[in-house]
């Protein structure tokens, strides 16, 4: 009996202090944040919710209330106008990584440095996300403009509803090439399978990758541990190892 | 008069949506209408599995019966292996492949109402007009199909409808692309997402408008047909 007291005890102050913290996650981020996620909850005790989605649909269902705490967007956008919107803590908004486009296929040797086959049209499918929805669908476009290439392509396209999908439709084989996140199809500084063209950072506006803390997250010491968290060191490694440019701890 | 604020690319994927339901709607019945027969006729011990098999689409969510129809109908899948084979490419983004989606998807709902119908009949009629020196097929056409009717009807209201209304398998292998594949239920949903609230409102507005006025025109047929033949 008094062992187990003792161990009651002994629990009590993690329980009291522990919390949980929803959050919604841009699609493109899904695998790091997964990662930072089970880092946070082994460093700090604390326990995370998280839902992955399209920026656009998370910003929309933000505004309608759905209860999420920190939101982690795949734009600056989303969570500026939140915080204009009245929805999240000003001045709470920080850049926590920032996107690489790659134009990738799942066939080895199909894409080299100077990705060819994009202006050789010599494939069947180009996905994208869709650039309504989507920055990376959005910054894509901007790359196939910049080339020259968008009376070729435009018959060629097809959209994906989120980055995840659009990835979906070129790791089945059924869109031979696409411009997806480099986070997606990257491990340690390496392609996972195939291969691709990581686009250059000049070529399309920088995909700043936002948080933000909403007003629903004031209060919840997880939420605000959770925004701090994202700027230590060890989740700018993770964030780093996963294909993004992170930036230094402000 | 003021235009209304249906865009160009509205009025595209309106015209989609009906040809896709259209087509939908006349292959599958021709393809349900012998399923039903030989479910509602056969003895055999595959009955129970291949009913279970036509009603397997109503239980799937259609956005994993549609990633499921996406990995098919890719390189990796079988229909995408013969389609390749015979120089057709590959039928994901295209109409083809939607239309492929589709009669998957609404099969249920063919097949069952006109297995009922079938079923209604009973052994009575068959067998009066095998006495009467009718073959098994002539007995299909002559007796069986005019007294299934009111089923068969509800076979083409049902997968119209349903067609229309289809959403989740057409987001996983349509791409949206305009004219092609960016339907009515893909297209509202792009709106709201981009919060075009006034564009959404219009299409969905039209929508139910026209499909409760096809419903309401083919059931006013149905109660016709059982006035007629009671």
């Amino acid at each position: 009996m008094r062992t187990f007291l003792a161990l009651v005890a002994y629990f009590i102050p993690i329980i009291a202090l522990a919390h949980e913290v929803t959050v919604a996650v841009a699609s493109n981020f899904t695998a790091p944040m997964k990662v930072i996620a089970k880092a946070f909850e082994n460093d700090t005790g604390h326990k995370t919710k998280l839902a992955f989605g399209a920026t656009g649909q998370l910003y929309a269902q933000i505004k309608n209330g759905a209860p999420f705490q920190v939101f982690l967007a795949a734009d600056d956008k989303a969570p500026a106008q939140l915080v204009t919107g009245g929805l999240a803590v000003v001045d709470s908004p920080f850049t926590y990584a920032s996107g690489r486009l790659v134009l990738w296929s799942r066939t080895p040797g199909l894409i080299n440095e100077t990705a060819e086959v994009l202006k050789r049209g010599d494939f069947n499918k180009l996905a994208v996300a869709n650039p309504k929805l989507a920055p990376y669908g959005a910054a894509a476009m901007e790359v196939i403009e910049k080339m020259g290439l968008t009376p070729l392509l435009l018959s060629k396209l097809v959209e994906g509803s989120n980055i995840g999908q659009t990835l979906q439709f070129v790791s089945s084989g059924n869109a031979q090439l696409g411009f997806v996140a480099l986070s997606q199809v990257f491990d340690n500084g390496r392609l996972k399978e195939g291969s691709g063209w990581i686009v250059p950072l000049g070529m399309h506006k920088p995909l700043q990758q936002n948080a933000v803390l909403l007003k629903t997250g004031l209060q919840n010491p997880a939420a605000e541990a959770l925004m701090t968290y994202l700027r230590s060191n060890k989740a700018l490694a993770i964030i780093q190892s996963f294909g993004y440019d992170a930036l230094a701890p402000q | 008069m003021p235009t209304l604020p249906i865009s160009f690319e509205a009025w595209q994927a309106i015209g989609l949506t009906l040809q896709l339901a259209t087509a939908t709607t006349f292959i599958l019945l021709l393809v349900a209408t012998p399923l039903a027969w030989w479910l509602s006729q056969t003895q055999s011990k595959w009955r129970a599995a291949v009913g279970a098999l036509v009603t397997l689409p109503l239980v799937l969510p259609p956005t994993v019966l549609g990633f499921y129809i996406l990995v098919v109908l890719g390189p990796d899948g079988w229909i995408g292996m013969v389609t390749q084979a015979i120089g057709l490419g590959l039928l994901s983004f295209s109409f083809s492949g939607l239309l492929i989606g589709s009669i998957i998807f609404s099969l249920p709902f063919a097949v069952q109402p006109i297995q009922y119908a079938f079923e209604a009949i009973g052994r009575r009629p068959l067998e009066v007009a095998a006495t009467l020196g009718a073959k098994p097929l002539d007995a299909f056409f002559s007796v069986a199909l005019p007294l299934a009717k009111p089923g068969l009807l509800t076979a083409t209201v049902l997968s119209f409808a349903h067609t229309v209304g289809e959403f989740g398998v057409v987001l996983m292998i349509g791409g949206n692309i305009p004219g092609q594949t960016r339907v009515v239920s893909t297209q509202i949903f792009g709106h709201v997402e981009a919060m075009e609230y006034t564009q959404a409102h219009w299409l969905a507005a039209g929508m139910v408008v026209f499909s409760f006025g096809v419903l309401l025109f083919l059931t006013r047929l149905k109660k016709r047909h059982d006035r007629v033949m009671p």
